[in-house]
């Protein structure tokens, strides 16, 4: 029993984060109407709800898919064509970010889920997909690392930071709502 | 949901997928030396007429870098700003070629032949006790759960906008997610109700 939920689990946050690129934007007016794509939304609450194997493994089974040539990153993307891209590095990202997110919320898990969920979010979502998408981006396009960071994170930031903010509330709600399905803290 | 696959019956669709792959890493290392403004170029050529062996349908699948090109754009006028323009016709070069070869591969290969060529990838797993069936399960119930969650998700924004007159809201993420949560769990135990992701297995048995 337990490991066909596992399996399934694991599927549907896969489809979760892919479901969530094809979402047309929200946009946030609170943030000045700025328009964020939930894809890395989706990519952090696998790692909050799943715990770190189980998240890890949900973005790789997405990126699998992705390799196969579904679009299933946000605007449609998909092909092997996306692992040669400038943005490689960013979905190498997600991946480690997942993990990372996950074992942040295990270790935390005797304290505030909000607490943790921002914490884990921002080092797991932000820090280590910036980590791992800005040097590929100046690897691939032939940039110093300042001009990466300018072009691929400085203007990503704000939203990433609603992002985790996003992902807290929805930890939070779950957490009360439907306890059993955080299994990063179970 | 719309896979990039494109039925066709030409030489590349006939290439074993092990092949094109195979293809495809050895000549994305091979081309790294080759910095020049006409290597790119040539490069980029040599991946479109690939397409163009395909035929004007094949030639039309270049489009599908469209969502890329603003990002080349920035890139470019990056390298416009430090005064290198050679560079950053390069650097746009390679990245349209290279992600159009790998394409390539998406167009030309059915999503079976191209699972069935990484499958042996996957056979070191078989020691966490993850068999390549719960992989093929795993893979099915993405592709299925994508457009299920996208329905949940656009009658909450129906109700929502019944509501409050706007579309959209962050506020519909969380019960967005308990729905969805909940919706996994039925499945679950459906699976395996339904004698579980492995089946039943009657050599086993």
């Amino acid at each position: 029993m337990s490991s066909d939920r596992s399996l399934v689990q694991i599927a549907f946050y896969a489809a979760l984060i892919a479901a969530l690129g094809l979402v047309p934007r929200i946009e946030l007016g609170l943030a000045g109407g700025i328009p964020i794509t939930a894809q890395s939304l989706g990519v952090m609450l696998a790692g909050m709800m799943l715990g770190p194997v189980r998240g890890g493994l949900a973005v790789a089974l997405l990126l699998f898919l992705v390799a196969l040539g579904l679009p299933f990153l946000a605007g449609g993307r998909g092909g092997i064509g996306v692992f040669y891209g400038a943005t490689a590095g960013y979905l190498a990202g997600y991946f480690v970010g997942a993990i990372v997110v996950g074992a942040i919320m295990k270790a935390m898990r005797n304290m505030n889920v909000v607490f943790g969920a921002v914490v884990s979010g921002v080092i797991g979502g932000i820090v280590v997909v910036h980590a791992l998408g800005v040097p590929v981006l100046a690897y691939k396009a032939g940039m110093t690392m300042e001009k990466a960071i300018m072009v691929g994170s400085l203007p990503f930031l704000p939203g990433d930071l609603i992002k985790v903010a996003l992902a807290a509330v929805v930890a939070h709600t779950i957490a009360r709502g439907l306890p059993s399905a955080m299994l990063s803290r179970n | 949901m719309i896979s990039l696959y494109m039925a066709g019956n030409s030489w590349a669709h006939k290439l074993p997928a092990r092949v094109k792959l195979i293809f495809l890493f050895v000549l994305s290392l091979l081309i790294i030396p080759f910095n020049t403004l006409w290597f790119s170029a040539a490069l980029l050529v040599f991946v479109v007429a690939l397409y163009a062996t395909l035929g004007r349908q094949g030639l039309e699948k270049v489009k599908v870098v469209r969502p890329l090109l603003w990002m080349m754009g920035i890139i470019f006028l990056v390298h416009v700003f430090l005064g290198d323009i050679e560079q950053g016709i390069i650097a746009v070069l390679r990245l349209l070629a290279m992600v159009l070869l790998a394409n390539f591969i998406s167009i030309t290969t059915h999503m079976e032949a191209l699972m069935d060529a990484v499958e042996p990838l996957f056979r070191p797993l078989r020691v966490f006790g993850m068999s390549p069936r719960r992989i093929s399960l795993a893979v099915a119930l993405v592709i299925r759960f994508v457009p299920v969650l996208l329905a949940v998700y656009a009658s909450l924004q129906e109700a929502y906008k019944a509501r409050t007159a706007h579309a959209n809201s962050w506020r519909l993420l969380a019960p967005f997610a308990l729905h969805a949560i909940k919706m996994t769990d039925h499945v679950a135990e459906a699976l395996t109700a339904r004698g579980g992701a492995d089946g039943f297995d009657r050599d086993k048995k």
